[in-house]
């Protein structure tokens, strides 16, 4: 920690009323209260606009959606549902019988499956392309930072109109098919579908993960891989033994990021297919729920809600990612 | 550190030049190439399409042909519903409002976060960094009973809000890696040689402080004029924003895409973000990865 203790006193009011008598001990509990008056707003205002919505999502997930059930038909009374919501995704429940096929109900584990696909495909294609650019960026060439310029232009594009262009690169007529020679319906079948949402997102956020990646790699001193080579380890070696495990803790918190960005994955996939053969995301089930009935949609984002916490507990716990130790005892290690 | 990692030459070796052929020199520049094109491609055939008469929508030659203007005419032609102009401003207002919220309210939890001593700050770094991370549906379900309950669909609050919930937490990570590199001992040296409290700010700490706070205001607003799952559920046709309006988008031929119109207005979106990510690109890589590598 670069912080300087004794200096933000001056800045405190508090301090001001009893000047000349600070032990270390005052001066933790002035700049605590200082802290708290400065962090209040935003964790207010977080608190509103993220724990509000979550807590009432949760109250809402155990009452009953009233209307016309859509899978039965008949009328349902609002009330207490007690865990009614979550087995209606978790066991496909729809009043008791299993739910027909081709209503929402019964896509949730299909939803789950293609969701982590995703995650796991797209996010291991961007890490291996995102390494392989920051290498090729980190060494020193003419032009170099025309390539660092170049690959913010796909990150700065937005979602919404990355999927449009790649729904136009992959339309039946479209280039895609033109350069390649070939007729394939990109987003009207099934394993191409999910093919062209993934070429969208590795094409939207590799560049992201290559910068993280870079950062991480321009925090290896020169001098290491000189004396690597001067004990003559060739540059595979070199590549495992020191560039991978240096990078590894701003890799893993770059891998992080993205999993749990691709978790949440709504824009492409409900742009380019509206979530159609099998291409619907979790996100996407919310949404289209949520026309049906709120309640039973409050269950299902929970159940999403929870679904990420889990993954990012597991990486921090267990893999290392550790992105609050690397901001909280961040900065002037070198 | 940030900045010093900016400047500094690292990794790959300087090659000796004037050496009779560098074979490594010549396969960076063709990979280096491989990534210019597969980055700046995609974009560059929204740009050709953009200018593309209706009619030959999927000419594959690769430059401008057939260029006409008609795509940005019908962008904008309300007679078919395009609301784009309103949904143009729709964005500045909703991207620019939420971004000047977050950095306001969030410039002074940086500052506590970067330069102050106090128990929890791992537990208040963790619930920020968490908060960025929140899958927006799970807000987006119950706030759309909420808003419809009290009938404020379609108005800038109920974009406004939502968006804070990540545009905040972006802010505060941010600027908080920022804040930690600045030189704050200037500022006690600057009281020493004689400045006031408020001389010191002004002079010293605010122009140290304004081009951090300006980056993170970019990235502010990009991420905000970005979203689209938000703006999708909770605005109408009055408060729709640009990625909705591009997401749904009407052409001059029933029943076909527009695909050249939404080119057009992708390429309208587009343009200035690019362009103010090009002209501040060292500060923008800085603050993208700031805090995440250390």
């Amino acid at each position: 920690m670069s912080t300087d203790v004794t200096k933000k006193a001056p800045t405190t009011e508090a301090a001001h009323h009893m000047p000349g008598r600070e032990s270390a001990d005052r001066k933790q509990v002035t700049q605590g209260r200082w802290a708290s008056v400065l962090l209040a707003p935003s964790l207010i205002l977080l608190g509103i606009v993220i724990i509000y919505p979550v807590v009432n999502a949760i109250i809402m997930s155990f009452q009953k959606d009233s209307g016309l059930d859509p899978a039965t038909g008949f009328f349902v009374e609002g009330g207490p549902a007690g865990f009614e919501n979550y087995t209606h995704w978790l066991l496909q429940q729809c009043n008791g019988v299993p739910c027909p096929p081709g209503t929402l109900g019964a896509q949730f584990w299909d939803s789950f499956g293609v969701t982590f696909f995703f995650t796991a495909v797209t996010v291991a294609l961007e890490t291996v392309l995102g390494f392989w650019m920051a290498v090729i960026m980190a060494r020193s060439f003419r032009g170099r930072s025309a390539i660092r310029a170049a690959v913010l232009v796909p990150w700065a594009i937005p979602t919404a109109v990355t999927a449009k262009l790649w729904f136009f690169i992959f339309a039946f007529q479209g280039i895609a098919n033109q350069l390649f020679n070939t007729q394939i319906l990109w987003t009207g079948s099934e394993w191409p579908a999910k093919w062209a949402i993934i070429i969208a997102d590795v094409w939207k956020t590799t560049p992201f993960m290559a910068l993280l990646i870079l950062a991480g790699l321009q925090l290896i001193p020169d001098e290491v891989y000189e004396a690597a080579k001067v004990d003559g380890a060739s540059a595979w070696q070199r590549f495992t033994l020191i560039t991978l495990p240096l990078v590894k803790p701003a890799l893993m918190v770059a891998i992080l990021f993205r999993v749990l960005d691709a978790l949440r994955m709504f824009d492409l996939p409900y742009i380019m297919t509206q979530g159609a053969n099998g291409t619907s995301t979790l996100s996407i089930l919310v949404v289209q729920q949520i026309r049906q009935g709120f309640n039973t949609a409050a269950a299902l984002s929970t159940i999403t809600f929870l679904v990420i916490f889990i993954v990012a507990f597991i990486f921090v716990r267990f893999l290392g990612a550790n992105a609050v130790a690397a901001a909280s005892t961040g900065g002037k290690k070198k | 550190m940030t900045t010093a990692t900016a400047t500094r030459t690292h990794v790959a070796e300087v090659p000796t030049r004037r050496k009779a052929f560098d074979w490594g020199q010549v396969r960076t520049y063709i990979q280096a190439a491989i990534i210019l094109v597969w980055c700046l491609l995609p974009a560059y055939w929204m740009i050709v399409t953009a200018f593309r008469e209706v009619a030959y929508t999927y000419d594959p030659t690769f430059w401008f042909t057939h260029v006409s203007l008609e795509n940005f005419r019908t962008v904008f032609d309300e007679s078919l519903g395009n609301r784009f102009g309103q949904a143009l401003l729709n964005s500045l207002i909703v991207a620019g409002i939420t971004t000047l919220i977050a950095l306001v309210v969030g410039v002074f939890a940086a500052y506590a976060l970067a330069r102050l001593n106090f128990r929890f700050k791992f537990l208040v770094l963790g619930f920020i960094l968490g908060a960025s991370m929140f899958p927006g549906v799970a807000l987006v379900t119950p706030l759309f009973q909420l808003f419809t309950n009290i009938g404020w669909i379609g108005t800038y609050q109920a974009l406004i809000i939502p968006n804070i919930s990540f545009v905040l937490p972006l802010t505060v990570y941010t600027l908080t890696s920022f804040f930690r590199e600045m030189p704050w001992e200037l500022e006690e040296s600057a009281r020493i040689d004689g400045c006031t409290q408020g001389q010191a700010f002004r002079k010293i700490i605010l122009p140290l402080a304004a081009p951090a706070t300006f980056t993170t205001a970019i990235l502010a607003f990009i991420s905000a004029w970005n979203e689209f799952l938000i703006a999708s559920q909770l605005s109408n046709d009055q408060t729709k924003t640009v990625t909705v309006a591009i997401a749904s988008f009407a052409g001059s031929e029933p029943m076909q895409e527009p695909y050249t119109a939404v080119m057009a207005a992708g390429t309208l979106v587009t343009i200035p973000l690019v362009l103010l990510v090009l002209i501040f690109q060292r500060k923008i890589v800085a603050g993208l990865t700031a805090g995440a590598v250390k």
